[in-house]
């Protein structure tokens, strides 16, 4: 495979290749990969020389190493030339903390919204929909430096026919202009999206308070970015399902997980409430104390590989998620590959000694 | 002063009625009588507590405040005419992460005759509890209670309490133990124009084997459990463990040591059952690959699991001390001569720990190389003991003021 191809990523289904085709075809992509990032990233190349990497010895998705997501903070990684990056995403880091920074060119840009507007039309139902999104408008309006949220609010909004904010630039909550939202659109499915965070806070919150005035059980509601707001306040999952499902009768909740490494291959939540790899991405759980793999049901921690990141290196990652895998090729929604969930994060470490240049340097988050 | 300073817990001695009552007061002379008593007294009262047996950084510090110890310890300031008397009120900042220091602190404030404010870590620590209800015990024994009323004050207060401003202005030596993001914050309360400062700043540490001697070491578990005692018993995160081991011998002479020496510290380690907290893993393998990154000629060694992580440079790195992670993160290097570590050492290196090197040949290196930083030489396993001098301060000395009659 040459260079070129490398870029070009093929058209294949989403959920339903066996293990054995999915091996086959996402290692021999993943291989092509490694080569492209170590011919085209002088950092990538010296990281892989470190480790004595060749891709000689590998013969499964598991042998593949991976770079820990901290590290695209403290360097700027990229496998094209400088001047070929049309956009730099960033992760959502309070003031102050360092962020992550993706660079993208053109053609991984758009892979990454090809593929996402595959996947999430696969639960959509495929059509072009109304769409609520759960956020302010102001937090898109800088075009120029992508925040996480920004970036998903702009990716998912491929999928509106038309959109509204569902929050005012105060991030107060829009009622009556949801109603009106509502009215006129009348028996279609309609779209919302959110952080779920926010969902939480300024959508359901807001709502509690207003009881049975908007109907959504038409709706699909997506939402993504993680639950530790949530767990901090004791709702989980399911909790958050029946909660929102009693202020607007809203009955289709789907979490994502993905990270801004990795926009685009999202792991979307099914009907039986698993997260699913599509064709486009794998994942692997490992024990922190060797990097080992995890059995199944084991908790470890969330290496994430993608074949969309082709103009940086991030497509095997080691994430500070924690999770575990249930199976593969058996979800009782019908979809193929491995389903997992997500649990939450590793905890900072609490060091004995007395040098506090240590917790400086390696500040997360 | 009520108003001004709240929230301080107060551990040992009230809050002040007035400052002039803490400035009036005079110091005593080096190493009195009262202070010897009293410490010696602490030191009793802890070795008879059955809580100090789980505790060893308690036990050693019961044992460093022996009558006889202070003893030895008098007799290496007493050799001249000197007389020496405390410098008046000492503020100690003691840090956050290592319990039994604020101990020694106090322990040197003392022996210097001063009057003492003792600032313990906010964090809640079992050893702290132990040592203070110690104090206060012996405080209700003998005249203590009067000898230091308002003379000693053991305090706990958060970070953002203005209190530190207040004791900054009072004191006539402050001591800034934790690290140079401490240091800096505390300073934005200043001192008297006459007072003086003690800190201890972010430091590096390194290690030296001489190969040859460590294959022929007899007890080389010993050595592997006295390199525990420097490195994982602090995490690696103590100013004085080894981040870095600069190994003296041939290639292959080198080869066998290391072998045996890392295996033997796992060994240790997995008898000791050592837990390595789970982000460690990433934090070693991001430094890892962020070293890699910025040197191009480092590869990893393989060892079981992620508990040691070895790192092998192929050559000297004059930054190498930016790459540190904690809790089993080495650097190791080959060297033919301790020469090779003269453009290496600067101002922030601090113990030199080693194994297979006499103190002759330190001493003559020193006199001949002059290295820019090192303040200690110390075998491998002592790199903890605490000594009145630190960081290259003689503290008895920087706490006290020598009079001159003539």
């Amino acid at each position: 495979m040459d260079n070129s191809t490398v870029f070009e990523l093929p058209e294949i289904s989403l959920y339903s290749f066996d293990k054995n085709i999915k091996q086959d075809f996402f290692l021999n992509r993943m291989i092509e990969l490694f080569k492209h990032h170590q011919n085209n990233c002088v950092e990538f190349k010296n990281m892989m020389q470190s480790i004595g990497f060749s891709d000689k010895n590998v013969s499964k998705v598991e042998d593949l190493p991976f770079l820990p997501v901290r590290l695209f903070k403290l360097f700027e990684l990229f496998s094209v030339p400088r001047e070929n990056v049309v956009k730099t995403m960033t992760s959502s880091g309070t003031s102050g903390q360092s962020v992550s920074k993706i660079f993208l060119d053109k053609n991984t840009s758009m892979n990454q919204t090809r593929i996402l507007s595959r996947i999430v039309s696969s639960f959509l139902g495929g059509t072009r929909v109304p769409m609520i999104i759960i956020d302010c408008e102001s937090t898109i309006k800088n075009r120029n430096y992508f925040s996480a949220r920004a970036a998903g609010i702009t990716g998912f909004s491929i999928f509106a026919s038309k959109k509204m904010f569902a929050l005012n630039d105060d991030m107060t909550l829009n009622i009556e202009g949801i109603k009106t939202f509502i009215e006129e659109n009348p028996s279609r499915t309609i779209l919302l999206f959110g952080f779920t965070f926010i969902v939480y806070q300024h959508f359901y919150s807001e709502l509690l308070k207003h009881k049975n005035v908007l109907d959504l059980s038409n709706a699909v509601l997506i939402h993504g970015g993680g639950w530790k707001k949530l767990i901090d306040q004791a709702v989980d999952s399911n909790t958050f399902k029946a909660q929102l499902k009693s202020v607007c009768s809203i009955t289709k909740v789907h979490d994502y997980y993905g990270m801004v490494e990795q926009t685009g291959s999202i792991h979307m939540e099914c009907e039986a409430g698993f997260l699913h790899v599509s064709e486009y991405s794998d994942i692997i759980v490992r024990r922190t104390k060797d990097f080992s793999i995890c059995k199944k049901g084991e908790q470890g921690v969330i290496q994430l590989l993608s074949l969309l990141p082709v103009s940086y290196p991030g497509h095997s990652i080691l994430t500070e998620d924690i999770g575990s895998i249930y199976g593969e090729d058996d979800c009782s929604c019908g979809r193929k590959g491995k389903y997992f969930k997500i649990y939450g994060r590793l905890k900072n470490a609490e060091l004995r000694g007395c040098s506090d240049t240590y917790g400086e340097r390696n500040k997360r988050y | 002063m009520e108003k001004e300073i709240r929230d301080i817990n107060f551990f040992v001695g009230n809050l002040p009625i007035s400052e002039e009552l803490l400035l009036n007061q005079s110091s005593n002379e080096i190493f009195s009588i009262e202070s010897i008593d009293f410490l010696s007294d602490i030191s009793n009262n802890l070795l008879k507590r059955p809580e100090v047996r789980d505790y060893p950084d308690v036990a050693t510090f019961a044992f460093y405040c022996r009558r006889a110890n202070i003893n030895a310890i008098k007799k290496g300031y007493f050799t001249s005419s000197n007389f020496r008397i405390g410098r008046g009120i000492v503020f100690h900042i003691t840090p956050g992460n290592v319990p039994v220091n604020f101990a020694y602190s106090l322990f040197v404030g003392l022996i210097t005759g001063n009057i003492n404010i003792v600032k313990v870590p906010s964090k809640n620590f079992e050893q702290v509890d132990i040592i203070l209800r110690s104090i206060n015990e012996v405080l209700n024994t003998k005249n203590y209670k009067s000898i230091f009323s308002n003379r000693l004050f053991i305090v706990k207060y958060d970070r953002d309490n203005n209190a530190t401003s207040y004791f900054s202005n009072l004191s006539d030596v402050r001591i800034i133990w934790g690290g140079d993001n401490t240091i800096k914050e505390i300073r934005k309360s200043p001192i008297p124009p006459k007072s003086t400062e003690v800190t201890f700043s972010d430091r590096y540490s390194i290690a030296v084997i001489n190969a040859s001697a460590y294959i022929n070491l007899e007890n080389k578990r010993k050595l592997a459990q006295d390199f525990y005692n420097d490195t994982y018993l602090f995490d690696q995160n103590a100013c004085t463990s080894p981040q870095a081991i600069y190994w003296i011998g041939s290639e292959v002479d080198v080869k066998k040591a290391q072998h045996e020496f890392w295996n033997l510290l796992q060994m240790i380690l997995n008898e000791k059952k050592f837990e390595l907290q789970p982000v460690i893993s990433i934090d070693k393998l991001t430094t890892f690959y962020s070293q890699a990154i910025t040197y191009g000629d480092i590869s990893k060694e393989n060892q079981q699991g992620n508990d040691i992580w070895r790192i092998n440079n192929s050559s000297t790195h004059l930054d190498i001390e930016s790459h540190r992670c904690s809790s089993g993160y080495f650097n190791e290097f080959v060297i033919q001569s301790l020469d090779e570590l003269i453009p290496i050492i600067n101002r922030r290196y601090q113990t030199l720990s080693y194994f297979g090197i006499s103190k002759e040949q330190f001493k003559s290196w020193l006199s001949k190389s002059k290295p820019i930083g090192i303040d200690r030489f110390v075998p491998i396993g002592r790199t903890m003991d605490f000594s009145l001098v630190w960081d290259g301060f003689d503290l008895v000395n920087n706490l006290s003021r020598q009079v001159s009659i003539i």
